[in-house]
């Protein structure tokens, strides 16, 4: 309870803030409609109005709820209108990229660790690539991979998620599968263990607990990776282009609701990480 | 044909070559250290030209590296003026304003733990949501010029840097603080002395995660909207038109400016932080 109560009121305290700044930002579209009709407008009459705008320029909380049930709960999940069909879009190359990336970057992280050269010439790379911002390149990967005859949009958007996810999967795997002592190593070698054993046996399972944590930020980079690929590229389907079309005409409650499922998707996927990682750690006998 | 076997031999003779520095004497030294990233990437960059000749691939679909450096020789001017736009109005100023006040709010609810408490958690899953999305909203509100980039950074920048710095202020010792209070410190005193210079490699750490979304922050935010410059722009128009090697050319600087940025803050932070052991 000491726990959950500080965070409810920071969030009680957001939301009120979010009501406060709701009148302020939407009042010039209502006191220029009233002076246009000719109407005297009381303070309250502002309030009131600023609360229910079809455009405004900042949705009002209760506004993003109704949009949201409405492209939730009551649209069938089929429709092109739900947003859980957007998001199951969203969620699909997100999971092919976090699969890729992971991918990617443990078998760099093993490159690395089994070989000096690898060390020295990739890992000076990794951290560059990662200065580079990837929005640079998204459009080029989209318009190249169809040129290239590949259909559909699943594929870029997996490869730029796996660009933002591969690095802390790589920077934990290294320090995971270096984590071993050299007593462990010894002790290894007095059972005459060859390389693979040593691997598997060893280095493999001392790294799980370094490769959960960086599979936490990994899965939320590659949702980011996801919705930045599908932001400046006139995707029409998925979350962030829910956001992009919001955009396009003009529908502010769009984009908020967009982005709102967007973050429950990105609690949920680390949710569901943390819980494997709980569940694994408790098997492998990691003290918890 | 022969052009892509070349690229064979080449490749292997590079990580042969680095194969040899990495296992001389020369590997613990600064010279081998620059060395085999530095042959690694160049034989790299000729692979991609060999290949690229070599099996005539279309300037539309890969330019070769060539090519991408005439365009970038020869508009250098326009170049310029978008990294003037982006990173310079943008990026930097967005990454300052957003520093600054993440580094204030979390002084500022440091003093309270309950504050603390109840920020810290949703100031760390904001962090890792995708913040990006808010740029149609803010280049709507703050116009289409460099105003509504900054404040697309400031959102991005804001909640990875208050997050480091609150963490950061919390990492002294009881030990060390009931030595300040026996020295009688006071509140600011405690905080110049010791807790804040404790508190620096976590805000570095937030620092350096910023620079690069600033850049992210600034380009993505150019896709919705912006005057006829600018390195978001720049990109999404050459895209459109099929000019790959100008797009190359931006994807060049924005890398440059993204590696020297981190940089620059990684040099800061060695200077500030030298006595941390991970300086040493």
């Amino acid at each position: 309870m000491n726990r959950v109560l500080p965070i409810l009121v920071v969030l009680a305290a957001i939301l009120a803030l979010w009501y406060v700044a709701v009148v302020p930002m939407n009042a010039g579209w209502t006191i220029a409609q009233a002076e246009r009709a000719g109407h005297e407008l009381t303070f309250v009459d502002i309030v009131a109005d600023t609360m229910n705008q079809d455009r405004p320029r900042l949705p009002a909380p209760h506004q993003v709820a109704a949009e949201l049930k409405k492209t939730v709960l009551d649209t069938k999940v089929t429709s092109k209108r739900s947003l859980v069909f957007h998001g199951w879009i969203t969620l699909q190359s997100t999971l092919w990229g976090f699969a890729l990336g992971t991918t990617v970057g443990i078998g760099m992280a093993v490159s690395i660790v089994y070989s000096r050269t690898a060390n020295m010439s990739l890992m000076p790379w990794a951290i560059i690539s990662q200065t580079i911002p990837i929005v640079a390149i998204a459009p080029m990967i989209i318009v190249v991979l169809a040129t290239l005859g590949v259909e559909g949009r699943t594929v870029p958007k997996a490869i730029i998620s796996a660009y933002l996810c591969f690095f802390p999967v790589l920077v934990s795997m290294v320090k995971g599968l270096r984590s071993p002592g050299a007593m462990q190593i010894d002790l290894m070698k007095t059972y005459s263990a060859n390389a693979g054993q040593t691997f598997w046996k060893l280095r493999l399972p001392a790294s799980v607990p370094y490769l959960f944590t960086s599979l936490k930020v990994g899965i939320a980079a590659a949702l980011v990776g996801t919705i930045v690929g599908e932001l400046p590229t006139g995707a029409i389907q998925g979350l962030g282009a829910r956001i992009l079309i919001g955009d396009q005409f003009g529908n502010p409650l769009m984009i908020w609701s967009a982005l709102i499922a967007a973050a429950c998707l990105a609690g949920a996927l680390v949710t569901i990480v943390t819980v494997l990682q709980s569940l694994a750690l408790q098997r492998m006998g990691y003290a918890r | 044909m022969t052009l892509f076997l070349a690229a064979l031999v080449l490749w292997m003779a590079a990580w042969w070559l680095n194969t040899r520095i990495a296992g001389s004497s020369l590997a613990s030294s600064y010279v081998g250290r620059t060395a085999v990233p530095v042959v690694f990437g160049l034989s790299v960059l000729a692979i991609w030209e060999l290949v690229v000749r070599g099996l005539d691939v279309p300037q539309v679909i890969l330019p070769a590296p060539t090519v991408i450096a005439e365009t970038f020789a020869s508009e250098t001017g326009t170049l310029w003026i978008d990294f003037r736009q982006t990173a310079l109005k943008g990026a930097i100023s967005g990454y300052v304003i957003g520093c600054l006040a993440a580094f204030a709010v979390a002084l500022a609810i440091d003093r309270s733990t309950f504050l603390r408490h109840g920020l810290l958690p949703i100031g760390g899953f904001v962090a890792a949501l995708p913040i990006v999305g808010t740029a149609p909203i803010l280049v709507n509100w703050f116009g289409f010029d460099w105003q509504s980039k900054a404040a697309v950074v400031v959102v991005m920048v804001f909640f990875p840097i208050l997050v480091n710095t609150v963490q950061g202020l919390a990492d002294t010792a009881a030990m060390q603080r009931d030595l300040m209070r026996t020295y009688s410190a006071s509140y600011w005193q405690t905080l110049l002395k010791l807790r804040l210079p404790a508190a620096m490699p976590f805000v570095f750490n937030g620092l350096k995660i910023a620079t690069t979304l600033a850049l992210i922050g600034a380009i993505v935010a150019e896709y919705f909207g912006s005057p006829t410059r600018g390195m978001g722009f720049r990109i999404s128009t050459s895209v459109g038109t099929l000019e790959l090697a100008m797009v190359w050319s931006e994807i060049a600087v924005a890398a440059l400016a993204g590696t020297l940025f981190y940089g620059a803050v990684t040099l800061v932070e060695r200077w500030v932080t030298f006595w941390h052991p991970s300086q040493r």
